[in-house]
């Protein structure tokens, strides 16, 4: 078992007894609240004559539903019309903070939650989301739960969970020129597989992480899920406390800061801490990523061959043979010139003001391709502003993108923003599986931000390392 | 089935000690939950009527003709214990997933392994996720298919799967095995007994301010 890790410390700080069936109760310290896993939860409360135990520590938005276009209500779908009123409903008969949309806050809840400062080190952090694990970026225990979890951490402030292992993974060395978090955690996931990381808990570290602001931080603790495990993290130090400086919680509150240095800096993992695993990722070698198939783990560098089946080990073989039909791709070719109808930058990985600046500045003089649509949906109301404040949003207009309001949009194709038919998209989200963006015969190629703006320049994947730079005006 | 027996706690808590039915098999690694149920069902406020949307778009085309799956075959109607391989149940956390696939009739999950959320959302619900290894699971599913009618049989507490002549030895994670045996699988009951335990922990935390703990500030 681990020792002395950031999760062995932050665990034993919330536990509150073991339970009879062997696992622990943990305290939760923020309790994250969206439309789609929640109103099941509010009604068995409900059934129980129960009532939210601690609506301080609970924070709700909406994001999986919510047009990204005209958003009068009531909404034109009648179903999210009546998730956002159940929703608000909700919250506001428990008392519950709500960033809706008239509060300028809005946005994807693992948007929200960093950028307003309820997001802080050593806090246990659930919500009804898989990618809850994007928290983990702070140091943080965050994890997604189902939604009976929702109603045991509605009526109690607690989650009983077991305790998992720990792997740490290095990513040493610089990274190479147009290379992302977002590249780094694509071959983390294509290396230790798309169930590699069941029964652990991911320790990111390593220059190649440390070297990262708290955006790219985030886009890899994000996808931890995909690679099997429930939660990842990276240890604060001084580049998240700068974050923390500038949100809501501390700007105008230095004392609290100071108060609660000693804590997050208490709970980073001892230099002589025990993991169950280490793996260590020669960072440097890392190429522009890119997904041929139909999972998370079906990854290759841009200039990679697709793997063939057969030399893949037996367990892998049958998947991806599945994967390549669907992708219509063969062995031995590489992604490089695949086809692309849809550019869509956006989601809980990838929607942060960072992203949309790389982006717009490799778009910056270029043009949308003629058979391509574009979109961007910015990750909150508060990126959408800061966007619009440095003129992000003209330039990507400017090349002919589709400049929305946030939301988690063609992600997941919970709303308008699906693919079509068999379209192909480049996308900067988390999950490439079959029907995820809402047609079943849709085919989505996972990237970073600006190979997602390559792609729409030039209507196929390309290597972004190979554009030549734009002269800007 | 599995026997009713409620606890004496004001939750039902069922003991859920073994399952017995028909079978009904599920090929592939890596089934996820955008599979088992896809997002445009989940525009819903309850759980509600899930069950028909189980694994839809692959048991439907565009013109809403049936494909070939399992849970369209007429000898699999009734089934309620689901035989799957690697990695069944990743992606997404939603419970909808499992609530779909109690709702159709399954009762358990027999598989060579399953997404941590999803087996946890199973548990909350009474389901059992059992798995065994890689052949087992292969030889069980062979069987479940020439014989769709046939009595498969877990007992949980044993840990073991029971079909025709065969006995597979199979694993119901502890805590899982724990909660469904003695049937204290209602976290909520469970949890909301140790409230004065729980204001301790909030208390001691930094970052808890004091009037977020109920009793303390109100």
């Amino acid at each position: 078992m681990s020792e002395g890790t950031l999760y062995d410390k932050v665990w034993d700080r919330h536990k509150v007894t073991r339970l009879p069936t062997g696992q622990d109760q943990l305290f939760v310290g923020l309790h994250l609240v969206h439309e789609v896993t929640s109103p099941q939860a509010f009604g068995m409360l409900k059934e129980r004559g129960q009532e939210v135990a601690f609506p301080e520590r609970t924070h709700a938005t909406v994001d999986h539903i919510v047009p990204t276009g005209n958003r009068d209500r009531p909404y034109r779908d009648e179903a999210a019309e009546s998730m956002m009123a159940e929703l608000e409903a909700n919250v506001r008969g428990s008392g519950i903070d709500f960033s809706d949309p008239d509060s300028g806050d809005q946005g994807i809840v693992h948007v929200i939650g960093p950028e307003q400062g309820l997001t802080q080190p050593g806090m246990t952090i659930v919500c009804g989301d898989s990618h809850t694990s994007t928290h983990g970026a702070f140091g943080a225990l965050a994890f997604g739960i189902g939604t009976s979890q929702i109603r045991d951490v509605l009526a109690t402030g607690c989650v009983a969970m077991e305790k998992q292992k720990v792997r740490r993974i290095e990513v040493t060395g610089e990274l190479g020129e147009g290379v992302t978090a977002k590249d780094i955690i694509l071959t983390i996931i294509g290396k230790l597989g798309t169930d590699g990381g069941v029964g652990y808990v991911y320790e990111y570290a390593g220059e190649a992480i440390e070297d990262l602001g708290m955006e790219g931080r985030m886009s890899i603790c994000n996808m931890s899920i995909e690679g099997g495990a429930r939660a990842g993290y990276v240890n604060p130090d001084e580049t998240t406390y700068e974050w923390l400086k500038g949100t809501d919680a501390f700007a105008d509150d230095p004392e609290a800061f100071e108060r609660l240095k000693p804590y997050w800096e208490s709970i980073r993992t001892d230099g002589d801490a025990e993991y169950d695993d280490v793996v260590t990722i020669d960072g440097s070698a890392i190429e522009p990523t890119v997904t041929w198939g139909t999972t998370p783990g079906q990854t290759a560098g841009i200039t990679e061959p697709i793997p063939d089946p057969d030399d893949l080990p037996e367990e892998d073989r049958d998947t991806a043979k599945r994967a390549q039909k669907h992708m219509r791709v063969e062995p031995g070719d590489t992604m490089e010139g695949y086809d692309i109808d849809v550019a869509f930058l956006g989601s809980c990985t990838n929607a942060r003001l960072k992203d949309l600046r790389e982006a717009a500045a490799f778009v910056e003089g270029r043009e949308v391709d003629d058979d391509v649509r574009a979109m961007v949906v910015p990750g909150s109301q508060r990126v959408r502003d800061a966007a619009e404040a440095e003129g992000l949003d003209e330039v990507f207009k400017e090349a002919g993108f589709d400049w929305r309001e946030p939301g988690c949009s063609m992600c997941l194709g919970m709303n308008d923003d699906q693919l079509e038919g068999d379209e192909a998209s480049a996308s900067s989200s988390n999950r490439n599986f079959v029907g995820r963006q809402g047609s079943k015969d849709g085919r989505t190629v996972l990237m970073s931000p600006i190979m997602v703006a390559a792609a729409a320049v030039t209507g196929e994947v390309t290597d972004v390392r190979e554009m030549e730079e734009v002269a800007t005006v | 089935m599995s026997s009713p027996e409620f606890s004496d706690g004001e939750a039902p808590a069922e003991k859920v000690t073994e399952v017995s039915g028909t079978g009904i098999p599920v090929r592939g690694n890596d089934i996820d939950t955008d599979q088992i149920i896809p997002a445009r069902f989940m525009k819903v406020v309850t759980f509600d009527g899930l069950g028909q949307f189980s694994f839809f778009d692959q048991r439907f085309d565009d013109e809403d003709n049936e494909k070939d799956h399992p849970f369209n075959e007429e000898q699999y109607r009734g089934a309620n214990i689901l035989v799957v391989n690697a990695n069944f149940g990743c992606g997404s956390s939603r419970e909808h997933a499992p609530q779909a696939l109690m709702r159709w009739g399954i009762d358990a999950v027999v598989g060579e392994s399953f997404a941590e959320i999803f087996a946890g959302n199973c548990l909350a619900l009474g389901v059992p996720t059992v798995t065994a290894d890689q052949e087992d699971i292969e030889a069980l599913q062979d069987y479940v298919e020439a014989n769709p009618d046939a009595e498969v049989d877990i007992d949980v507490a044993a840990e073991t799967v029971t079909y025709g002549d065969t006995t597979i030895d199979a694993t119901v994670h502890d805590a899982q095995r724990k909660a469904l045996v003695e049937g204290v699988w209602d976290t909520t009951a469970l949890m909301g007994a140790n409230e004065g335990a729980v204001r301790e922990t909030a208390r001691s935390l930094p970052y808890v301010p004091a009037e977020d703990v109920p009793g303390d500030g109100a």
